[in-house]
């Protein structure tokens, strides 16, 4: 991902690849659920915009021709356990690049080198003593976030280094990574030394007297977000609700009795909480997600349904932004919508200007411009370096 | 002799950033977590504030130390904000926009995040500001973006998470989905904004050219989410809960271990992982990935009854030991303790005029040469109008005490 961000900001990104490609490229689900190398769809999500070569590094032959390549490198990104760089003999080679390694723990510490997958790092980050319902066992986003955030990070690192004069180390943790995505948990130890735990769909909201308030609701075909909240925003979100309701049939009697121009939750009981959320419910669950949304944007009221893939790609503002960019994944595919760039530069989107690489679809490119000429290029694929 | 020595000695510790000026004005945290970024590698961040509208994470938000609610007491901006200046500024007072544009125009990047329409209203609209300076790099960072029929609806972090699609990829299949703690999505938003930023100064440095940079955290976020979307426009299937169940890895999961609340996530990825966890608990099963993914619900609830009665660090260590990937869920109050984050300096601590010693927060990536530099927690209010004021825009003490008469500097 930090090279993905990197190329979509318009970086030449080469992909380095042991001969046959890497392990990733088996990564499921895959496009039409045929399991190849060019099929992997975290793996293509991963790898748009980059050219790739293969180079086997445990070959001498290999590091000699990589370092050529990596001698017009300003950056190096890798991800092999702590350390290697060194055994592999490349850190010379290396040494006026700026180099990024990301690693599940970081290159030093009594965890350097320990292996982990997302699910570890994100244990051991506080991500995961967060999530879920309270009591039962934590639980992990389904689709993995550590590679991206711990990518998202590389790429930051690798551009504040870009600013300095020295060539140097940025050293990311995909442990350090996932601590930095709930920042208000650890405020409340280092603050108030008050522990933060899992609350399901709940949330404490700003209450004074310790209610909680229900933020995920069934809806007619799905789940929304919604609360009752204080403040301006609130307040109206409040009015606004009961006024849909009065247009919609009858407003509860507990609902209408509120003043929401003076309407505080801070003050408000569980038991009154429980009967205001009691109240509600029957209301949102009878609407469809797409009702729910585009009445709430037409009244400026807090709230959103709870998306998925199919929503996202439906979503009207994502559309009027020509936000999805269609693109032909890898030569043979049918073509798939992707997300846009990640933000207008000049109004401007960057672009998705090439598919993911096929395993060495640039290696006679790419070395030929690191000077290599066809006849050594021919004994290094003979040798099986490429 | 001394003095000319001292000098040559004295340089502070440069940052990566050393050199480089911000100006910032928002609210919470999806715009200013930039700035702190930027401030901790040496770049000046100047925060323009208001106290006729002061940020929420100064007056709403909790925790506040000893629970008096004052803006200098505010735990959220200080945690947020460190390495940062502050300076206040009545922007509604005309001579409050004019001394925040001659600001902006002393400074590399302004990053904002209002409402569309807000710092244009304000008087320090891009548009107005790149027209005198054309080299400035301008981000602003907002929920839905700066344009189309949503960019004006109100929204808060934790529920663009929810439209996003993340939160219906969290919780146990078939069942209500649970809230990611916080407004996720916004620290999804701050990464890409540095990174827009970073890339536009280094644009600048070929070309002269500023940037005027549309941050849209709903589209900042949903990069995140890439796979779930490929996969739906693809193979028209749409991904869901899954609990802690992983596509390839099994067992892949969270157990109970001995004592109140205490937790180990594991994880097995290959035939030597399987058979190392097997000797150690005991345990049988399919020899294939796909096989165990089969009997997840027996396997999990066999470890499940290993650890058990078993304390989570030593599962963890005999875990690790026998060569299987093996975490303890650390709880908040844990990741202060933990040697790993300790090691890399991941709290720094340091010490607040209102509120005391306390610790902030350090980015996730270590540079070698050009370390993070952290000392100072989020500033109080108007910490720095004297050096802002006086140093930067010239001002004499005369001319800063009418204007402070006048309520410029409210």
């Amino acid at each position: 991902m930090c090279g993905r961000i990197l190329a979509d900001l318009g970086a030449d990104v080469v992909k380095v690849e042991p001969p046959g490609g890497e392990p990733d490229r088996l990564q499921p689900p895959f496009v039409g659920d045929i399991e190849n190398s060019e099929r992997s769809i975290p793996w293509l999500a991963a790898n748009v915009n980059k050219r790739g070569i293969t180079c086997d590094l445990t070959s001498k032959d290999g590091r000699a021709v990589f370092a050529r390549l990596a001698s017009s490198a300003r950056i190096v990104v890798e991800s092999f356990a702590p350390g290697r760089l060194r055994e592999l003999g490349l850190e010379d080679a290396l040494r006026d690049t700026i180099v990024v390694s990301i690693t599940p723990y970081g290159q030093h510490g009594p965890l350097a080198g320990v292996p982990g997958s997302d699910l570890e790092v994100t244990a051991a980050s506080g991500s995961l003593w967060l999530a879920g319902e309270e009591g039962r066992a934590p639980v992990r986003t389904a689709q993995p976030q550590s590679p991206y955030w711990s990518g998202m990070y590389g790429a930051m690192g690798a551009l504040v280094a870009l600013r300095s004069p020295v060539a140097q180390r940025v050293d990311v943790s995909a442990q350090a990574a996932m601590t930095t995505v709930h920042p208000p948990a650890p405020v409340w130890w280092d603050i108030a030394r008050e522990e933060h735990g899992r609350t399901g769909p709940f949330l404490l909201g700003r209450s004074i007297v310790g209610s909680r308030f229900r933020n995920l609701w069934a809806c007619a075909d799905g789940f929304v977000s919604f609360a009752i909240q204080g403040g301006p925003i609130g307040r109206h979100t409040g009015r606004m609700l009961a006024q849909w309701m009065a247009e919609r049939g009858a407003v509860p009697p507990v609902i209408a009795a509120i003043d929401w121009d003076r309407f505080d939750n801070t003050t408000l009981t569980q038991a009154q909480v429980d009967e205001l959320e009691a109240a509600i419910a029957p209301f949102l669950r009878s609407l469809t997600k797409t009702e729910f949304f585009s009445e709430v944007v037409k009244r400026k009221m807090l709230g959103y349904p709870v998306g998925d893939a199919s929503d996202s790609l439906a979503d009207p503002q994502l559309r009027a932004r020509d936000f999805w960019r269609t693109q032909v994944p890898a030569n043979g595919l049918p073509p798939l919508r992707f997300p846009g760039g990640f933000a207008l530069f000049d109004g401007e989107r960057p672009a998705l200007r090439r598919p993911a690489p096929r395993v060495g679809e640039h290696n006679a490119e790419l070395y030929g411009e690191a000077g290599v000429d066809a006849d050594e290029l021919a004994r290094l694929r003979a040798t099986g370096t490429l | 002799m001394t003095e000319i020595a001292t000098r040559l000695s004295a340089p502070a510790r440069a940052g990566a950033l050393t050199g480089l000026r911000v100006v910032e004005m928002g609210f919470a945290a999806a715009g200013p977590l930039v700035g702190k970024y930027l401030a901790n590698f040496g770049a000046e961040v100047i925060r323009l504030e208001s106290r006729l509208a002061a940020d929420v994470f100064r007056t709403t938000y909790p925790p506040f130390k000893d629970d008096v609610v004052e803006p200098d007491r505010a735990g959220m901006f200080a945690f947020y904000n460190d390495g940062k200046r502050s300076a206040t500024l009545n922007l509604k007072h005309p001579k409050g926009a004019a001394l925040a544009r001659a600001l902006i125009g002393r400074a590399d990047v302004f990053v904002e995040s209002f409402t569309p329409g807000t710092v244009a209203r304000l008087g320090v609209g891009a548009e107005t500001l790149r027209a005198d300076h054309p080299e400035l790099i301008v981000l602003s960072s907002c929920n839905q973006g700066q344009t189309g029929p949503h960019a004006f609806h109100p929204g808060y972090g934790s529920q663009l998470s929810a439209l996003a699609g993340f939160v219906h990829l969290l919780g146990e299949p078939d069942s209500t989905p649970v809230l990611l703690y916080g407004p996720y999505i916004d620290y999804v938003a701050v990464g890409y904004g540095a990174i827009a930023v970073l890339a536009a100064l280094e644009r600048r440095t070929r070309t002269g050219i500023g940037c005027t940079i549309d941050l849209s955290q709903y589209e900042a976020g949903l990069q995140f989410l890439t796979p779930s979307i490929l996969e739906f426009a693809a193979n028209g299937r749409i991904p869901g809960r899954a609990g802690n169940a992983d596509a390839v890895a099994a067992p892949h999961g969270v157990y109970r271990c001995a004592g109140a609340d205490r937790w180990v996530a594991l994880s097995v990825w290959s035939e030597a992982e399987w058979r190392a966890l097997c000797d150690l608990m005991d345990l049988s099963g399919p020899p294939t990935l796909s096989g165990r993914r089969a009997a997840r619900a027996e396997l999990d609830a066999a470890i499940g009854r290993w650890t058990a009665t078993r304390e989570r660090d030593d599962v963890v260590a005999l875990l690790r030991r026998a060569g299987v990937r093996a975490a303890p869920v650390l709880s908040i109050s844990e990741l202060f303790s933990d040697p790993q984050l300790a090691h890399r300096g991941m709290w720094p601590a340091v010490t607040h005029p209102a509120i005391g010693a306390m610790h902030v927060m350090a980015p996730p990536f270590r540079l070698s040469a050009t370390p993070s530099l952290q000392e100072r927690p989020g500033p109080t209010v108007g910490a720095d109008n004297d050096h802002v004021f006086g140093e930067i825009l010239g001002l004499s003490l005369d001319e800063r005490r009418t204007l402070e008469r006048d309520g410029v500097f409210e």
